[in-house]
């Protein structure tokens, strides 16, 4: 194989019109010989940017030596001391603004396809049977993590290989987070990734209970004096879809993309022996232009829908990862960006019937250092639709925080946790992800499991 | 696994089973609400909790057969399990929160409808332990539908059943007997828990309005997740956006936009709505409807 050094050996994709029509993974991966060959464009910088971009830190010159001289399984294991989910950072990680982006092949051409990389590497030790290092001993300490998901499992897996004794508590009936609710399919399979890395993180010796809501099944408290857990994670996520609050948001066709995504990834609703039924609209609008208005917008798409995302800033501002958005237009999906809606319309059963909006222009820079959307006067129009989906991110659930004592939240009812190792303002609770940012990403998610892991670890220890 | 300890038929339709649930047995408190899943392919369904023995650890919960899911589950027997039981979910009744001597001095009447009757008994029993005997009215279509009569006779103060049809007990519907207790019988309240279908809870709230009686209704509108992540149980409060599985499934009955809330549920929940949704939805229906999917 020979290769154009400034550029990525290109990845293998589904074709889009074939695609949009089926929930199959998107994007095919590298196979063993591409890899390989990607991996040499890897230049083992002596003070590696790369590592610096991963909040998890993975010794990414590190593995990609491995590749380059096809150990594969020597590969993993270096990926597999830094992160427990490689198989689903591969595929969902903005590697762009991440490891990709301080990548000093990118200076002159395209950056080493790190993301890629990874991907094929935890695929093959999956498909290979190679499973993570478990502890060498026991430390005889019980710690409980609240949530599944990425923080959750991240956070478990380093106390496990620590030798914690951990058991997560999961609220919905199967483990996984936002990995299994939220995110698509098409773009992260279940049964095939995010069940196997789940697998390989109780084959550490995590256990899993599910259907528990910690804040209503159980308390904190409870399960620190009554339990015995002697220390908490609480990674719960972040909880209640907000909605833009415009008249006709109660019309039947309206959902949070929560709903949506959760009826169609957790609930299976998209295959038809599912008994769950989710709407398949003819046209519909996605507003918002994250991650999760994309995974929305293409869900739509693939149960058969015209989809147009609705976005009020411009393209540039969109705060979807690149692929997604490359993604979601090969596949058909309609940009009205600078758009704003104004109001839900309603039939005269009650069923949405269509979308008031109005155009934007951006003015001055706010507070975030975007430009600032501003509505265009007399630019009022009205689109006709049958569905809308709200993906304007979530604010926090208050189950936890509201019932547990000691435990402070911020103004926007985040929990408050201290920034280097997660610490709460509760003794031996620490927090992670969602629950404390607000919305975020799945891998910053994972840095800050792993950097409790390391606090609880320390806090336990001087015990 | 969540195993059935009991189940029985209570009326036409009406199923009570009692399920091994540890942990919501210890911690569920009258007026909140499990979701149960039968099996892998199942639907996450909520259901009201009716009673619970916290010693042996099981949650006894009752259900009416409306659709595909239900119609599965009522083959369920003693021995069989639920693959997901999970508990408590929402807010308890705010009764529980107040001060024991305020509450003593207070006249409640429960007003339950049909299958409504499962979750107003916790209430019931509770005050009961307490020393309190609340009044309750049970209405139901028609005798062979009123269920867990004995029960609730053992634990309320004064017992009015009615049907529909005056198959048994009073004759007509429940705001008739709340109009008749208040207006010619001489019995005054301080507070009515309305709990049954939505639109029994919508027109008895109409009726305690004209007596400026404060009401207090638990919603039952659709849910996914039941733990506030998904929305679709958002209903209109006093003007507001309420999720009813996290600020509910309690709320003011004065203040609630029934007439919306009664929309939202047609979605998938009814057999119309269902249908509905698959005339409209026309070539791009692939089942998932709940009715030709199964």
């Amino acid at each position: 194989m020979t290769t154009d050094v400034l550029k990525k050996v290109p990845v293998r994709e589904q074709d889009a019109k074939q695609r949009a029509a089926n929930f199959e993974e998107v994007c095919l991966g590298y196979d063993k010989e591409e890899a390989m060959c990607e991996a040499t464009r890897c230049i083992n910088c002596k003070n590696a940017q790369c590592i610096k971009g991963c909040p998890v830190a993975i010794n990414i010159p590190g593995f990609i030596e491995k590749v380059k001289e096809g150990d594969i399984a020597a590969a993993y294991q270096v990926i597999s001391e830094a992160s427990a989910l490689p198989a689903v950072c591969g595929r969902v990680c903005p590697q762009e603004s991440q490891c990709e982006g301080k990548c000093i092949r990118g200076i002159k051409g395209e950056p080493v396809s790190i993301g890629k990389l990874e991907r094929f590497v935890a695929d093959w030790a999956r498909e290979n049977g190679i499973k993570p290092d478990g502890a060498k001993e026991k430390k005889g300490k019980k710690v409980a993590v609240i949530g599944s998901g990425p923080a959750g499992l991240t956070c478990a897996g380093d106390l496990a290989k620590m030798g914690y004794e951990v058991t997560i508590f999961e609220a919905l009936h199967e483990p996984g987070g936002v990995l299994v609710y939220g995110i698509p399919e098409f773009r992260l399979p279940k049964e095939a990734v995010v069940a196997k890395e789940i697998e390989n993180v109780k084959s550490l010796g995590v256990k899993i209970e599910t259907n528990v809501v910690v804040g209503k099944s159980v308390t904190i408290d409870e399960l620190m004096e009554e339990e015995g857990f002697d220390a908490v994670f609480i990674g719960s996520g972040a909880g209640l879809p907000k909605f833009m609050g415009i008249p006709g948001e109660q019309a039947l066709g309206v959902f949070s993309a929560n709903e949506y995504l959760t009826r169609s990834n957790l609930m299976k609703a998209f295959d038809e022996s599912s008994n769950t039924p989710i709407m398949h609209g003819k046209k519909v609008a996605v507003v918002g232009g994250g991650n999760v208005a994309m995974d929305a917008a293409r869900t739509a798409l693939r149960l058969g829908a015209e989809v147009h995302i609705v976005y009020r800033r411009s393209e540039e501002e969109l705060p979807a990862r690149v692929e997604e958005v490359h993604h979601a237009k090969e596949e058909g999906i309609i940009f009205d960006l600078l758009t704003n809606p104004t109001e839900i319309l309603a039939d005269e059963n009650g069923w949405v019937s269509g979308i008031k909006c109005v155009r934007m222009e951006l003015g001055e820079p706010d507070a975030s250092g975007r430009r600032r959307p501003v509505v265009i006067e007399g630019s009022e129009f009205t689109m006709e639709v049958d569905t809308v989906i709200m993906s304007l991110g979530t604010s926090p659930n208050p189950l936890i925080s509201s019932t547990t004592k000691g435990l402070e939240v911020n103004k926007y009812k985040c929990i408050v946790a201290e920034e280097e190792f997660g610490a709460t303002t509760k003794e031996g609770v620490y927090a992670g992800g969602d629950a404390v940012t607000g919305a975020a990403t799945v891998i910053l998610a994972m840095g800050a499991g792993k950097a409790a892991a390391k606090g609880i670890d320390e806090y336990l220890s001087s015990k | 696994m969540y195993r059935i300890t009991k189940a029985e038929k209570l009326a036409e339709n009406i199923y009570l089973m009692d399920v091994e649930a540890k942990r919501v047995a210890k911690a569920c408190e009258p007026g909140q609400f499990v979701i149960v899943r039968m099996d892998e392919a199942g639907e996450r369904i909520p259901l009201t909790i009716c009673d619970y023995d916290r010693e042996k650890g099981t949650v006894t919960i009752v259900f009416q057969v409306v659709g595909a899911a239900t119609e599965l589950m009522r083959h369920l027997k003693t021995g069989d399990a639920f693959q997901d039981f999970v508990g408590p979910l929402g807010c308890p009744s705010e009764l529980i929160h107040e001060d024991k001597a305020v509450l003593k001095q207070k006249k409640i009447l429960f007003v339950a409808g049909g299958l409504g009757t499962a979750p107003v008994y916790p209430q019931v029993k509770w005050l009961h332990e307490q020393g309190i005997a609340a009044d309750v009215i049970v209405g139901a279509k028609t005798k062979d539908l009123l269920i867990m009569e004995k029960e609730m006779e053992a634990v309320s103060g004064n017992l009015y059943v009615t049907t529909d049809d005056g198959s048994y007990g009073r004759s007509g519907m429940v705001t008739k007997v709340i109009e008749d207790l208040i207006e010619s019988e001489g019995r005054q309240y301080d507070l009515c828990v309305a709990i049954g279908p939505m639109i029994m809870m919508k027109f008895v709230c109409l009726t305690t309005k004209k007596y400026d009686l404060p009401t207090i209704v638990s919603m039952n509108p659709i849910m996914v997740d039941g733990t506030g992540m998904c929305g679709a149980c958002r209903l209109t409060v006093d003007g507001e956006v309420k999720f009813a599985c996290v600020d509910g499934p309690e709320f003011d009955g004065h203040k609630v936009d029934f007439d919306q809330a009664m929309k939202r549920q047609q979605m998938y929940k009814t057999k119309e709505g269902r249908d509905f949704l698959k005339a409209k939805e026309g070539d791009t229906h692939h089942g998932g409807c709940g009715n030709c999917a199964s």
